[in-house]
């Protein structure tokens, strides 16, 4: 129950990619009396370590990104509109009539230029948004503010629906692994570090950093996955309220395959249902993560959630509890994949 | 034919040099006049197509070396220098400039002085047609080729030129001249417009200029770690490895960023020019240009305030750069090791990667100031709050 309410109030918290602070905060507090040490680093990451390393046991990096999908604004017009560009992968769909909550506690409506085609989606350098301002001295907001779109958080047919769940689900989960921990709830022979990442959504930024600090021996992200459960919905197996996925593939990198084999035995053992994560491939550069220093062995933990980067992602809270026992079961014994 | 703008210079030298006692050193903020617009001109002047920066280098070295405590060219062509303080606590701050421009490489021989080439970083095609350039380290005249007007087909004026429709022509009897592999460059000279510099290559030989002033006045308070910088427009691959050596505890980098500051560079799709223009990245004129955000960096907030305080603490003008796209040297350098708090400052130029670039001299003046008086301003307190 308390795992809920913790999503809640993250959700609730704003943290567009690279400003990360509300968030931030919010997890300071939770996690400070858990961790054995702390700190924040330069891009804004929240590193917090707990354990020691037995003979058996490994340096482990468990990731969640705290940034959200949000927008920055680039001008302001003579008459108090605002323009703005997306901070990470905000569609227009999602942005479009939806409200603003900037970080300095402005608030506005997202709309657009009148277009000889009404119906057809404007582009964002034809959306801007209303602050209710008389003309640009008086607007609340300037050039360089960032905000998020808007939206309350609801539980609804047993699933949570807000606004940031990508990746609040996963720090929400993190902590609770945390606090299990240090209640001695289980026991670990493995040295941990919770990686409370920011400037993910933008490209791993702060992923990147993180694991170059700690070189780590593995890595497993805790992150959200598109959900192909919806009508005539995309080709994707996973489904939500099928339990947490097992990151074989994205389009980022491909999970270390003993690695996964690992995760699906210890889900099966325990008879927890699990999914295989499988994405289209990309060509991109790769999961900074998995590619730093001489590499990392690396997997991850995706929850299923339709609605992904909106401002109602939706996610089935029984997939978050099992995705905490698979975590936990995964963290109490030492692992053998080199 | 030999007005060519060839370069004289000295032999290349990494020995370290020990010639600056910091304790010693007098600073104080670089002035701009004569001399420093003859540098620019001459780097400006010079051809240094990404991957193939050497003329820069060379002119860099020879300005440095009075300078710098300790000089060295890394193994992608970087020059990295460092001007040591005597403060302490005392941080190490990263400066870095790109030497490379955008240009052409040469692909193919045709025979007869007729050549296939490439573009070297990222050149909108349509703008080089017709277009003198200067070819290899010996800078041999040519000119990028096209079916001229009279001759073409009237639906050859609707398409998209693309790359392969051009050869650089520099006549059959010097042909030989000319190797595969070669770089070139716009064939333009640097010129003073009245308050205005127009030259090719301004995005970043202005910000190498501004770089070799800041370590000619070296404030003491800091280590200075100057990077002049290789491969900057194909992907930033010099600062990726420069931030790797010189591991500082912040970054600066100084670069051009365009200006579309023309009142009708934005209409509405509808073509409703009551729309104001809400997409001018920055304004010639409005002083230097300070990053939020541009597509590979988020500026470390800590350093933009910084920034911003010290122009309004001296009255330096400046700009916000409008956060979109685009990138820089610090894109590399931010997500180096543990990450390294970097930021951005631009002297803005109308038409960039193209080979006339218009600066305002003024702009370039309070860009040398702001940063010069930034630097003085920092110390490690400047980071000790969170980001």
């Amino acid at each position: 129950m308390i795992m809920k309410l913790i999503i809640e109030q993250l959700s609730q918290a704003d943290g567009p990619p690279g400003f990360e602070t509300q968030v931030r905060n919010l997890v300071n507090e939770a996690v400070e009396p858990l961790a054995d040490e702390l700190r924040v680093d330069s891009l804004g990451n929240l590193i917090a370590r707990k354990g020691r390393r037995s003979k058996v046991g490994l340096k482990i990096m468990l990731t969640a990104h705290m940034d959200e999908v949000g927008l920055i604004v680039t001008h302001i017009d003579k008459h108090g509109f605002a323009r703005f560009i997306p901070l990470g992968p905000l569609s227009p769909y999602a942005a479009l009539e939806g409200r603003v909550r900037f970080l300095n506690g402005a608030r506005g409506i997202i709309s657009a230029e009148y277009r000889s085609d009404q119906k057809k989606l404007p582009s964002f350098d034809q959306m801007f948004i209303d602050l209710g301002a008389k003309d640009a001295k008086t607007c609340p907001a300037k050039v360089g503010d960032m905000g998020v779109l808007e939206q309350q958080f609801q539980e609804i047919g047993g699933n949570l629906v807000g606004k940031a769940l990508n990746d609040r689900v996963g720090i929400a989960l993190l902590i609770e692994a945390l606090r299990q921990l240090d209640e001695k709830s289980f026991e670990t022979p493995h040295e941990l570090f919770f990686v409370f990442s920011a400037q993910e959504l933008i490209g791993s930024r702060g992923g990147s950093v993180a694991a170059f600090g700690i070189d780590p021996d593995i890595s497993l992200a805790v992150d959200l996955t598109p959900s192909g459960s919806i009508p005539t919905g995309p080709r994707i197996s996973v489904e939500t309220g099928q339990g947490p996925a097992i990151k074989v593939r994205d389009s980022y990198m491909i999970s270390d395959p003993k690695l996964v084999d690992w995760m699906v035995r210890t889900a099966e053992e325990k008879d927890l249902p699990y999914q295989l994560e499988v994405l289209k491939p990309g060509r991109e550069p790769g999961n900074p993560i998995q590619l730093s220093r001489a590499g990392v062995t690396s997997g991850g933990i995706s929850l299923p959630a339709r609605y992904l980067n909106s401002s109602s992602e939706m996610v089935c809270y029984r997939d978050v509890e099992i995705g905490l026992l698979l975590l936990t079961a995964l963290l109490q014994q030492p692992i053998e994949v080199s | 034919l030999s007005e060519l703008p060839i370069q004289k210079v000295k032999g290349l030298s990494t020995e370290p040099t020990m010639k600056n006692d910091p304790s010693k050193r007098i600073t104080r903020p670089p002035k701009i006049s004569g001399p420093q617009i003859q540098l620019l001109e001459r780097l400006c002047n010079a051809c240094g197509v990404s991957g193939n920066e050497k003329e820069i280098r060379l002119i860099v070295l020879d300005q440095i070396k009075p300078y710098a405590d300790q000089i060295e060219v890394d193994a992608l062509g970087n020059v990295l220098a460092i001007c040591k303080g005597s403060g302490e606590p005392r941080l190490r701050v990263m400066i870095a400039a790109h030497m490379d421009e955008v240009g052409m490489m040469i692909t193919n021989d045709e025979g007869d002085g007729i050549f296939r080439f490439d573009v070297v970083g990222s050149i909108n095609p349509r703008i080089l047609a017709g277009k003198p350039v200067w070819i290899g380290s010996s800078h041999l005249p040519g000119v990028i080729g096209i079916k001229p007007i009279h001759l073409a087909s009237s639906d050859m004026h609707q398409v998209d030129l693309s790359v392969e429709d051009m050869r650089i022509d520099v006549s059959p009897d010097r042909a030989k001249m000319v190797k595969v592999g070669d770089s070139a460059t716009f064939a333009y000279s640097f010129t003073r417009l009245g308050p205005s510099l127009r030259a090719k290559a301004m995005d970043d030989r202005i910000g190498v200029a501004t770089l070799i002033e800041i370590i000619r006045s070296a404030p003491a308070n800091i280590d200075l770690l100057a990077a002049f910088t290789v491969q900057e427009e194909i992907g930033a691959r010099g600062a990726h490895i420069a931030a790797y050596k010189l591991d500082p505890d912040i970054a600066f980098v100084l670069d051009s960023t365009p200006a579309m500051d023309l009142p009708t560079y934005h209409e509405n799709e509808t073509g409703d020019r009551r729309a104001e223009n809400s997409r001018y990245n920055t304004r010639l004129g409005s002083g230097p240009a300070i990053y939020i955000a541009d597509r590979s960096t988020i500026s470390d907030p800590r350093l933009v305030s910084h920034l911003i305080q010290t122009g309004q603490a001296l009255n330096i003008p400046f700009q916000l750069r409008q956060p979109g796209g685009g990138g820089t040297d610090a894109g590399a350098i931010h997500k180096q090791r543990l990450g390294i708090p970097s930021i951005s400052v631009s002297v803005p130029g109308r038409y960039p990667h193209t080979g006339a670039t218009i600066v305002r001299l003024k702009d370039w003046m309070n860009t040398i100031a702001l940063v010069y008086h930034a630097l003085e301003r920092i110390s490690p307190n400047t980071l000790s709050v969170e980001r």
